[in-house]
């Protein structure tokens, strides 16, 4: 994993102040928790649909390997080729290896948060293979060499202007940003890759153990074309992507949607059982499942931590977090940026790498309360900040700071006397002293002469 | 201490306490939290009831002190802790059962819900109902009420960029509801908001909910 999570501190302190950043994605972010809250406020059931999306989420995770095995059974009795990955390394190279056997030099690919995490695309470049993203967002992503700033959204850190802008000069377009008239362009480039590309790469939603089953959501229909016109599709996936069974595929399918989109189904949902075969004429003569650990298994162990893997990638926790609308997905340094980025990419990824990533919340609780199976996100940022402390990652100076004000708290006498010092302080030298870390930007209260305390053990004293 | 005594209570006040350890349990400086919240059971265990004019605090106390690790005897006590304290609007309203104060005012006054008290405690209608029984109020709900303002404990330094920046988008909430009084139950919500205002020249007062109600009474 390539990861920049300690620069987060210096990214999002520029990230802040960029106004142009924070409307843009205080707008895209806005859109998508109204048409939110509209769907999700026409299901009086929905509080029981997220804990039952938690409960199965749950009998999962405690239980990966069984699930694993019969999705793969499942999947390999419907003729699918299964391989299962340990490393991120190891999924690349199977991916790369299937596509140099059918001697294919590009791939058509949807969106997909796996292939991120491994950064395919970049390696499948290196090796001479043309990797054409056809996602509308991972598009623009791909045309202006950036990274997604959003798990559902890539592209979300962008306005239309600035789309504009690119096509123009990458395309050579004149400029519009007539949304309309920029998705025609990219329709008829995208249309000749669809039918000449000889390989498909999609990401997975939803893998059913049972039936083995593997469902893809989204709107644009891209990811069907390229999981059955190419003669290969490659689906790649980790392996907590996987639910019990086929039925409970309704009940995932709506938290889904709802929560990322707020539509009751997305406008397509390809639910695919195996590559072509003499009662099934349609789709890929071969299909190719990539399974990835990337340290889940370890993951899945962790009484805590596990609960991170119960995530389904709505993204309504970026929406709605306040620090997400404030800077944005790239300051995380990790593929994985908001809430659900700051519990899982410490303890996937790399805690001293990611450590400043807990503490970067207010704590609001905004996130646990929209997450559609229920995970604790803002508790967990508290467990991971005293696993950050215990491993010893802070600094000195920090934990002696900590030390003193323990030694002041176990002491009413000392409060009373950092209060009448710092009253003093603000007597003699005036109401501007400058407070690091508060003062540059916000004005510090006055200090009351008397404490509470103080007006207290006097009022007693006159009653006595 | 008025207003709970005209409402019939005989509040008392320890002059030991200090702090619940929230600052130290945030940081995730768990050993440190543990010592002085050990230090306020000590000191509150043989209280009656324990009520905070801090939502923050009242969290602290009935959400996590269950999840510490207290030593010894401290352990038992905590759970009979949790259950007697409370957050002094929640107190008023549901544990007296008033909701009228019988107060007056005039003018538009805008509610702040912190986001311990509205996510953790779920209090998000009492404090509103004591606001509302006042004659002549206009209370005004913000467009972005359930927004956090961006305080956070040691999150407003550590992150003084984000902190001021979530703080905006709430101020502007506030100027776009035209109050000048914003009420809440968490002074330090409230301190951070009236920093910023005061920094950017924005007319703009912050009460604490009791302050404010204990104004009217005099
Ligand atoms: S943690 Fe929950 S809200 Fe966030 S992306 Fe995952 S499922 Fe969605």
């Amino acid at each position: 994993m390539n990861l920049r999570a300690s620069q987060f501190k210096a990214n999002a302190r520029i990230a802040a102040q960029d106004t142009g950043l924070r409307s843009k994605v205080k707008k895209a972010t806005g859109t998508a928790l109204t048409k939110r809250k509209q769907t999700v406020d026409e299901l009086p059931e929905w509080e029981s649909l997220r804990q039952q999306g938690h409960d199965i989420r749950k009998e999962v995770v405690d239980n990966i390997d069984r699930y694993l095995r019969s999705f793969t059974d499942a999947a390999r009795l419907n003729g699918a080729i299964v391989h299962h990955a340990n490393e991120h390394n190891d999924a690349t190279k199977i991916i790369y290896d299937i596509i140099r056997r059918v001697s294919a030099n590009s791939v058509v690919k949807s969106k997909s948060m796996i292939t991120e995490e491994l950064h395919l695309n970049r390696m499948l470049e290196e090796n001479g293979i043309r990797v054409i993203e056809t996602d509308l967002g991972e598009y623009i992503i791909q045309l202006a060499g950036e990274t997604p700033s959003h798990i559902t959204a890539p592209a979300l850190h962008k306005s239309k202007e600035d789309i504009a802008r690119l096509f123009q000069e990458k395309l050579n377009i004149s400029y519009t940003d007539d949304p309309a008239v920029l998705t025609a362009v990219v329709r008829k480039r995208l249309r000749d890759e669809f039918l000449n590309t000889r390989v498909g790469i999609s990401g997975v939603n939803f893998a059913c153990a049972d039936t083995g089953t593997i469902t893809i959501i989204e709107n644009e229909a891209n990811a069907r074309l390229c999981t059955v016109l190419p003669e290969v599709h490659i689906a790649v996936m980790s392996i907590e992507k996987i639910i019990p069974s086929f039925d409970d595929l309704s009940l995932f399918l709506k938290l889904l949607s709802c929560s990322a989109s707020g539509q009751r189904m997305t406008s397509y949902v390809s639910m695919i059982n195996g590559p072509r075969s003499s009662h099934n004429p349609d789709g890929p003569r071969q299909l190719h499942v990539v399974i990835l650990d990337g340290g889940r298994r370890q993951l899945a162990k962790h009484p805590a931590w596990k609960e991170a893997l119960y995530c389904i990638r709505c993204g309504a926790c970026l929406n709605v977090c306040p620090v997400y609308q404030s800077v944005g997905g790239h300051v995380y340094g990790s593929v994985y940026p908001g809430p659900i980025g700051s519990v899982l990419t410490p303890t996937l990824f790399d805690m001293k790498e990611a450590q400043d990533l807990p503490f970067a919340s207010s704590l609001c609780g905004a996130c646990t309360d929209i997450c559609p199976v229920k995970i604790d996100l803002h508790h967990h940022l508290l467990w991971e900040r005293r696993e950050v402390v215990d491993r010893g990652y802070k600094s000195f100076t920090e934990k002696i700071a900590m030390a003193v004000w323990r030694w002041m708290m176990l002491s009413a006498g000392r409060v009373e006397f950092a209060g009448r010092l710092g009253w003093l302080i603000q007597k003699v030298f005036g109401k501007n002293i400058p407070a690091p870390g508060w003062t540059p930007r916000r004005r510090f209260p006055a200090l009351a002469r008397r404490s509470f305390r103080s007006i207290m053990k006097r009022e007693k004293n006159n009653d006595g | 201490m008025t207003l709970l005594r005209i409402l019939g209570c005989d509040p008392q006040y320890d002059p030991r306490q200090t702090c619940c350890g929230q600052p130290a349990f945030n940081a995730g400086y768990h050993t440190d939290a543990r010592l002085v919240a050990e230090h306020f059971v000590e000191v509150f265990k043989d209280a009656e009831e324990i009520v905070s004019l801090s939502g923050s605090c009242a969290t602290m106390v009935k959400v996590f002190y269950p999840q510490m690790e207290l030593t010894g005897a401290l352990s038992e006590t905590v759970g009979g802790i949790t259950s007697k304290t409370f957050e002094i609007t929640d107190y008023i309203v549901n544990q007296l059962g008033v909701t009228d104060l019988g107060l007056t005012y005039t003018g538009r006054v805008a509610y702040h819900d912190s986001c311990h008290i509205m996510r953790e405690l779920r209090i998000v209608d009492e404090p509103r109902k004591l606001l509302r029984s006042v004659k002549g109020i206009e209370l005004i709900e913000l467009d972005l009420a359930d927004r956090c303002c961006g305080f956070g404990g040691l999150f407003a330094t550590k992150f003084p960029d984000i902190s001021v920046a979530m703080g905006e988008e709430k101020l502007e909430s506030i100027q776009r509801a035209k109050v000048d009084l914003v009420v809440g139950c968490d002074n330090s919500c409230l301190m951070h908001l009236q920093g910023l205002a005061d920094k950017r020249g924005v007319n703009l007062k912050t009460k604490h909910i009791i302050e404010f109600l204990g104004d009217l009474i005099k």
